[in-house]
Order: structure tokens, then C-alpha cells, then sequence
């Protein structure tokens, strides 16, 4: 395994300093990362996939739990020791043209890595050597991000993050924000780049149609936990967590005669200041039951995690409302 | 390297076509010309005195005139402009290189020290600047050392203070991030990311303030807090010509003259700079 | 009977690096009781044709040529407090990010009073009219809803109250810029849900912009696919998807991860960027990426009908 993460937890404290109160963002996530792997972590906004991101790469402290990369320990490891680490860790954040400081050129965005690591290379030649890596002509070295379109951007970013030919890239919504027809674009060079250089990534992502198409393994989020963890293909044929089956169903599809069987779901989301009791969805679930209220359940399985009493099976009719279009 | 020149170039037109910026960079020019020139345009040695000559109207070996010790007014003004023009513009630089580098540590610093920082800015700023002007001249008695060091005190705390809150606000931004996630040290991360995405809108309001301080310096002069005689400066200028302004006004004149010229010059070429540059500063 | 024409509008903007053609030859309407989607990638156009029918054009932006009628009346030739005695009462909008509607130190009630007031009825009657619209919009607790102020709210309520917020006083036409794009899978497919509802109910018609395929999919009648300024295919639904005409439609719907439902690692896409709109060259605005290009298309192409749809394409003729 090149990384593991053993029960993960992020404490946010927050309100004002006499009555701090604090929040969990992540609380008692593990899996494991395999060499060329990649992984997705699917969830909506809030449900703590981005602070678990920056968890695992020490940008954001952890209240319990351990890291483990490359074996070492990075939760504890001081900055002094996690800068090597970073080498080979790359991380790519949500917005292709804000990740990229706006008033140093494309050239000196890539040559970054080397001049942080006091690389000796010739750095012309690797930027070069990089922006033709990610499909840019040499000339771009001379822009600047404003100057870029948001899919030319996206593939600075992803030259600079396999600069230093990393183990693992950690990509927070590689595809947001880009037109339909450069996802596309950007997702290939990104395999392209993880066979050619044997990378494991992990995907964090919202967009259930790009995990399909490039997640070897997935887990799905909620509220700051996992609550189905398994193969991506056997997830999308039959989703176990009644959550998972829900945001499968609610992916809009570009087929305007497909029936739409859909999970409806109430739109309340619950505040992390006050977690439901016993299973934290049972406030949305549609087959709830009374055992849900009251008992967490916890994730269990071998290849397929589910963190749900009641999990569905493959012939399991849904109870959905039909929109007929 | 040209590619620089040209954007140099290019600004210039864009002041050059506003009707006030180019009033502007005329004044300017002309105040620095002649600061730059003074030994060459001066036609006598500024503190030359020539009893004989004393209170003489301007004429044509006297183009201003002179004063009450003979001393040729227009080499007097020159030189003085020379005098005000460095000590505002090392006052000004001197003040920035501190604003910026405390306002970096406050912003990015932990938060106590921004909070303690703060608080030392607003203690300075609550200072009225004539009573700091009185106190450090008697510390240091009366000299350059002391107007520029009122100057530094003075605009250090909001120097500072612009630079915190843009770096404040950019200390969450996600390249700043990315520049962490990479390794990137504090040096590096204020040095190349947050820096230069700061400084634009402070240069543009430093390069306003060097007007107040050719006045702060006329004014210490003035009031004899300043630059000491015979050393040439507006402010002693207008001093001189104040205790005979009934019989002499030109001596008034000769030192009053170029600090409104040079301050409206300066004025009207800071706030084009800040209307073509950085409208979000602009005062409507 | 159409509620909008909008007839070979042309709109430039003046930059410091000459003139840009933002819109050029645009024709579509939005016929009565119909959602009518507007498909297009970023430099499309999207924005500068809301704006244009809104008459908030940037100052150095004009309209050239064309016409925007809307029931019936030329908008381009409207002064602006005309246009501001229409929008929000019978042209009202709906953004990406709904704080863009709603005030942060107004409470929903009041601001929901606010937009009544050329109406005659009372206080209380108005309160109970937006007590209704809440509950058309299904927000809980509507009584106490009112007197919130608008942070109080999760993102997918505030979009639902912008929603009634522009509803409020039935207008003909509802323009909707990516009202969803921001919100969640599942909040995601509420909204539209909603918004079909409501286009039910007042009978108003809608014109959505967005470019996710599978919401316009879901959600409209007809289709207008732009790409760098111009119109280049619109038809129903039905025949935009199944029966893409012009060569930039039918690559867009191929390279929709949604699309391809075998697992593929390897994603179709269309190579090159859009072109720049200051150098406008004459011939069809797509050829520089089009997979069927051939020497004609550096000729302007031809509008091609054909049972209601329509596409600008050489390939047609043939």
C-alpha cells in the first residue's frame, strides 16, 4: 500500500471563545491507496472529502487517527520531514485557474517544484520537456494564468503536480469548472500520465459519470464519514448504502426519453453542529427503520463497505417516484 | 527586458491621455529636471551671502531675487527642491520597505502577533503628527534624520495595515495552497506568491503621499524643526520671506510657489495613476 | 404565439484590441408555456445574450443590428426605465449564485414585500402571498421563514427562494442562468423538478442556460445550441439529442462523460480551443475543429431547415 489511513478524524472548533464548541469534519475515515491505483471520494458539498484531502497531505492537522505514506507516518512527522514526503505527493486543487499564482508566468509555475526541492535540472529544458508532457506548445511558458482558458490551466496544474514524478496525486475536482468537451481531455492525459508513470491518484469529485469512467475503487461520503466503500463498476450495477443509490439516481442524463427512476430525498441536510443519532442518514433515508435512530451502524465487508443495518440488494425495488418526461 | 520597456510605454500613453495625468507628469517633470540639474541651471551657489545684494527683486541675474543675506533665490529653489525631492522620495521607499515587511508578518503571522501588531499601528496612528514632530526633534534636535523619521512613522502603520488585510485575504487563496502543498517555505510563499499580488495598489498610494511629504518637510523646515540653515529648503525659504513680506513678497513666493506647484504636480499624476490602474480605489 | 423573438441579433463589444463580435446573427424563439434550454460552452455567448435582453450590456458593449421582441414589443429600443418597469415583473431571472437576488440584511419577508409593490393589496395580503410562494417552493416552517434573513438558509433554499422571489409576480418569462450549477446531484434534480412545477402552474415560459446536458435533457422543449456567438442548431429536445444535426452538437453530446455508458478510460473530445471573436474570419465558426471540414466551409454556411430544426452546416445541403 502507498498510502493508508486508519480511522481518520478533523476537529474544527468553532463559535467564539468562550463557548467553542467542536465539530467533526472527517470523523473515523480509513482506507488504503494501492500503487497505480485510482481512487475516488464522492460525496456533496460538506461532507468532508476536501478537509480529508488536505488531511492527507498535512495541510490540515488531524485530532485523531494516523496517515500513513510511503511508511512514514506524516501526521506526526514535522514540516521539516514532510517536505521530502511532498515530493512525492502531489496535490491539485479545485480551481484550475486560482491554484496558479496569478503573476508569475506558466514557465515559472512549473518550475516551481524544482526550485522548491533546490532540484538541480536544467530547467528550461524541464518545463519544456513538462508543458509538451500536458500538451502545450513551448510558447505558453511566457503566459500568464489570465491569459489561460480554464482546460489550459488545468493541464499547468497537472504539469507542475507530475513534475517530480510523484508516487500519488490527490486531484480535488480535476474536471470542475471545465467545458464539457475538455473533461474529457483532461481525464485521458491524466490516465495517459498514470500508466506511463505508474502514479496512484486519488479523485475527489462530485460527478458520479467521470468516477465510472476512471475510479478503479470508490467511496461515497456522507456527513464526514464513509458510508459505502467498494469497486467502482459493482457500485454502479448495484449500489448497497441507500445513499449511494440515491445520488446514482439523481445523475441527470443527457437521454430525454430515459425513464428516470428516482430516489427523492428530503433536502434538508443535517448541520455537523448536530449529527442525527444512531445512523447519521436515517433523517433522509427512505427505508428507514427504528433500529436506524438509535444504533450507529459501522462499515463491515471485505471488498464491498456498507455502513448500513438494512443494505439493499441487486433485486431490491426501489421506492422512487416516477418523472415522466 | 523590452518587453518590460514596452509596458512602461504603454502605461505612460494611458496617464499621458488623461488631461490631468499629463498636467501632471509636465509639473513633475519640470520640479525633477530641475532637482536633477541644480548645479548646472543654479546661477550663483545657494548659500552664498552677498550683503550687498540683499532684498533685491527679481531680475535677470536674480531671476527670483534674493533674500535678506544676497542669497540668489532661484539657485535657493532649486537646491531645495533637490533636498525635498530625496527626502521624500528615501522617506517614502524607507516606509514601504518597513510597511511591507511588518504588514506581511501581521497577515500571515499567528494570530497574537497580527492583534499585537495592530495595536501598536493604531497607538502610532493616534499620534497627532506635529506633537511626534516636537518629540523627536527633541530628541534628535532639529535635522533631516528627523523629518524622515516622522515621515516613516507616520505612514508605516497604513502601509502596513493595506498590506495585512490583501494578505489576510490571500493567505486562504488556493494557489497560496498549492504553493504549501508543494513545500514551499513562509519565505518563498510571501516572496513569490503573496508579494507581488500586494504591493500594485500600496505603490500606487505611496507615490499620492509624496506631495504630504514634501509638505511635512516644507512645514518642519518652516517652523524651524527641519533642515538647518544655510542648507536651502522651500519651507526655510518661505520662512524668510514671511518676516518681510511687506516689503519683499517675492521672497514669499519663491518659496511657496514650487511647493504648490510640486504638489499639485505630484497629486494629479498619483490619482491618474490610480484611476487607470486600480479603479477599484477610485472615490466616486 | 412566441412570448420572445430574438431575430439576427448582433452584439460587439469594444476592446483595447479593436472590436469583438460577441453575438452574431442570433435567431431563436421562446414560444408560450415552453422551457427552452441554451446549450453552449464558456465563450459562447451565453451571458452576453441575457444581458442583452435585460438591456445591462457593459458600457462599451452595443447591439448592432437585430431585434429582441418580446411580446411583441422591440426591448433594443426600449430606454432604460421602460426595461426597468419590465424586469422583475414580466422578464424576471434567476442566477448561479442566488445571494445575487437576495439582499443579506433584508429579512425574505421584506424583501418578498419589496417586489409587490406596485401591487394595491394590503400588507397582510402580500405577506400571505409570499407565504404561498414559499410553500409552492416547499420551505418548511413558512411563517418563520419570512421573518429570516437570507444566511439562515442552506444553498439549495436560497436557490428555491430566489426562485419564488422571481416568481412572485408571474411573469411572462423566467431567464434562468445555471440555477443549478452550483447546487448538489440531489438538490440539483429538486430544483428542477420545482421549476417544472412552477412553469406548470403560472404558465409562464422559461428560457434556461446551462451547460449540463443531461439537466437541459430533463428539463426543456427545445434546444439552442450556441457556440462562439452564433446559433448553430436548435430543435426540440427530442431532435437535438437523438438527431444532432450539426457536426458541434453531435460532437458535444459524444464527449458528455454521461453519455457513454460502457466504462471507457479513454474519453472522447473535441481538440482545439474556441476561436478568437476579434478575428473573425468569414466561413462557418466551427470548421477550425470540425471533423468533416472541407473547403467550402470557409464560405459562410447555410441555415438548413428541416422539420423544425434547424443548423448551420454546408453538410446539410447535400
Amino acid at each position: 500500500m502507498i498510502l493508508s489511513i486508519n480511522n481518520v478524524e478533523v476537529t474544527f472548533r468553532v463559535g467564539p471563545w468562550f463557548n467553542r464548541q467542536p465539530i467533526l469534519g472527517v470523523a473515523g475515515v480509513s482506507f488504503d491507496v494501492a500503487p497505480g491505483e485510482t481512487f475516488a471520494l464522492v460525496g456533496e458539498s460538506g461532507s468532508g472529502k476536501t478537509t480529508l484531502a488536505n488531511a492527507i497531505n498535512g495541510l490540515q492537522s488531524i485530532s485523531n487517527g494516523d496517515v500513513t505514506f510511503l511508511g512514514e507516518r506524516i501526521d506526526t512527522t514535522s514540516q521539516r520531514n514532510m517536505k521530502p514526503l511532498r515530493q512525492q505527493m502531489a496535490m491539485m486543487f479545485q480551481d484550475p485557474v486560482g491554484s496558479l499564482s496569478p503573476r508569475m508566468r506558466v514557465g515559472d509555475l512549473v518550475a516551481e517544484p524544482f526550485h522548491i526541492h533546490k532540484i538541480k535540472a536544467n530547467i528550461k529544458e524541464e518545463t519544456e520537456r513538462l508543458l509538451s508532457l500536458v500538451g502545450l506548445s513551448g510558447d505558453f511558458a511566457n503566459r500568464y494564468p489570465h491569459q489561460l482558458s480554464g482546460g489550459q490551466a488545468r493541464r499547468v496544474g497537472v504539469a507542475r503536480a507530475i513534475a517530480l514524478n510523484p508516487k500519488l496525486i490527490i486531484a480535488d475536482e480535476p474536471t470542475a469548472g471545465l467545458d464539457v468537451s475538455v473533461q474529457g481531455e483532461v481525464l485521458n492525459l491524466l490516465n495517459d500520465l498514470r500508466e506511463r508513470m505508474d502514479l496512484a491518484m486519488i479523485i475527489i469529485t462530485h460527478n458520479l459519470h467521470v468516477v465510472h469512467h476512471v475510479a478503479d475503487r470508490m467511496a461515497v461520503m456522507y456527513l464526514g464519514r464513509i458510508v459505502e466503500l467498494g469497486e467502482t463498476e459493482s457500485m454502479f450495477r448495484a449500489p448497497a448504502h441507500p445513499y449511494t443509490a440515491a445520488l446514482l439516481s439523481a445523475n441527470p442524463e443527457p437521454d430525454p426519453d430515459k425513464a428516470k427512476e428516482r430516489i427523492s430525498l428530503p433536502a434538508e441536510v443535517p448541520s455537523l453542529l448536530a449529527r442525527p443519532s444512531g445512523c447519521e442518514f436515517h433523517t433522509r433515508c427512505p427505508w428507514v427503520q427504528s433500529r436506524c435512530k438509535s444504533d450507529q451502524p459501522f462499515a463491515n465487508g471485505e471488498v464491498r463497505n456498507i455502513a448500513c443495518h438494512y443494505p439493499l440488494s441487486p433485486g431490491d425495488k426501489l421506492p422512487v417516484k416516477q418523472s415522466s418526461i | 527586458m523590452s518587453e518590460a520597456v514596452s509596458k512602461l510605454y504603454k502605461a505612460l500613453r494611458r496617464i499621458l491621455a488623461e488631461p490631468m495625468g499629463a498636467f501632471g507628469v509636465a509639473l513633475v517633470v519640470l520640479m525633477v529636471f530641475g532637482a536633477v540639474f541644480a548645479d548646472i541651471l543654479a546661477t550663483a551657489e545657494p548659500s552664498d551671502i552677498s550683503p550687498r545684494d540683499r532684498f533685491q527683486g527679481p531680475s535677470i541675474t536674480h531671476l527670483l531675487g534674493t533674500d535678506h543675506l544676497g542669497r540668489d533665490l532661484f539657485s535657493r529653489v532649486l537646491h531645495g527642491g533637490r533636498i525635498a525631492l530625496s527626502v521624500a522620495l528615501f522617506s517614502i521607499a524607507a516606509s514601504l520597505v518597513i510597511g511591507v515587511v511588518l504588514g506581511l508578518i501581521a497577515g500571515y503571522g499567528p494570530r497574537w502577533l497580527d492583534n499585537l501588531m495592530i495595536l501598536v499601528f493604531d497607538a502610532l496612528k493616534s499620534f497627532p503628527t506635529v506633537m511626534l514632530a516636537l518629540a523627536l526633534v527633541t530628541l534628535f534636535g532639529p535635522s533631516l534624520t528627523a523629518v524622515v523619521v516622522v515621515v516613516i512613522l507616520v505612514n508605516v502603520p497604513g502601509y502596513a495595515r493595506i498590506i495585512r488585510t490583501q494578505t489576510l485575504a490571500l493567505k486562504s487563496a488556493q494557489f497560496v495552497s498549492a504553493a504549501q502543498s508543494m513545500g514551499a517555505g513562509t519565505t518563498r510563499i510571501l516572496r513569490a506568491h503573496i508579494l507581488p499580488n500586494v504591493i500594485g495598489p500600496l505603490l500606487i498610494l505611496a507615490s499620492m503621499d509624496i506631495p504630504v511629504v514634501i509638505a511635512i518637510e516644507a512645514g518642519m523646515s518652516f517652523l524651524g524643526l527641519g533642515v538647518r540653515p544655510p542648507t536651502p529648503s522651500w519651507g526655510a525659504i518661505l520662512n524668510d520671506g514671511f518676516a518681510a513680506i511687506r516689503d519683499t513678497p517675492w521672497i514669499a513666493v519663491a518659496g511657496g510657489l514650487p511647493i504648490i506647484v510640486t504638489t499639485l504636480g505630484f497629486t494629479f499624476l498619483g490619482e491618474t495613476l490610480r484611476d487607470v490602474f486600480d479603479p477599484r480605489l477610485k472615490v466616486r | 404565439m412566441n412570448i420572445l423573438e430574438i431575430q439576427n441579433l448582433n452584439v460587439t463589444f469594444d476592446t483595447e484590441d479593436g472590436q469583438l463580435r460577441a453575438l452574431r446573427d442570433v435567431s431563436f424563439n421562446v414560444p408560450e408555456h415552453r422551457i427552452v434550454g441554451i446549450v453552449g460552452e464558456s465563450g459562447c455567448g451565453k451571458s452576453t445574450l441575457i444581458n442583452s435582453i435585460l438591456g445591462l450590456l457593459a458600457d462599451n458593449g452595443q447591439v448592432e443590428k437585430g431585434k429582441i421582441l418580446f411580446e411583441g414589443q422591440n426591448l433594443t429600443e426600449l430606454n432604460s426605465s421602460q426595461l426597468r418597469e419590465l424586469r422583475g415583473v414580466r422578464i424576471s431571472t434567476v442566477f448561479q449564485d442566488p445571494m445575487g437576488a437576495l439582499n443579506p440584511v433584508i429579512s425574505v419577508g421584506t424583501q418578498m414585500l419589496h417586489i409587490q409593490y406596485r401591487s394595491s393589496l394590503s400588507k397582510s395580503e402580500k405577506l400571505d402571498n409570499a407565504a404561498e410562494m414559499l410553500r409552492r417552493v416547499r420551505i418548511p416552517d413558512r411563517e418563520s421563514a419570512l421573518t429570516r434573513y437570507p444566511h439562515e438558509f442552506s444553498g439549495g433554499m436560497k436557490q428555491r427562494i430566489a426562485i419564488a422571489m422571481a416568481m412572485m409576480m408571474e411573469p411572462a418569462l423566467l431567464i434562468a442562468d445555471e440555477p443549478t450549477t452550483a447546487l448538489d446531484a440531489t438538490l440539483e434534480v429538486a430544483t428542477i423538478e420545482l421549476l417544472q412545477d412552477l412553469q406548470q402552474q403560472i404558465g409562464c415560459s422559461v428560457l434556461f442556460i446551462s451547460h449540463h446536458l443531461g439537466v437541459i435533457a430533463e428539463l426543456c422543449d427545445d434546444v439552442v445550441v450556441m457556440y462562439a456567438g452564433e446559433v448553430v442548431e436548435r430543435g426540440t429536445t427530442r431532435q437535438i439529442f437523438y438527431r444532432p444535426m450539426h457536426p458541434y452538437t453531435e460532437r458535444l453530446l459524444q464527449c458528455d462523460p454521461a453519455g457513454q455508458s460502457e466504462r471507457t478510460r479513454h474519453l472522447p473530445t473535441i481538440p482545439g480551443e474556441i476561436p478568437d471573436l476579434r478575428l473573425r474570419t468569414p466561413g462557418c465558426i466551427f470548421a477550425a475543429r470540425c471533423h468533416c471540414r472541407e473547403d467550402i466551409c470557409d464560405s459562410t454556411p447555410p441555415e438548413v431547415e428541416i422539420e423544425g430544426q434547424s443548423a448551420r452546416c454546408h453538410r446539410l445541403v447535400a
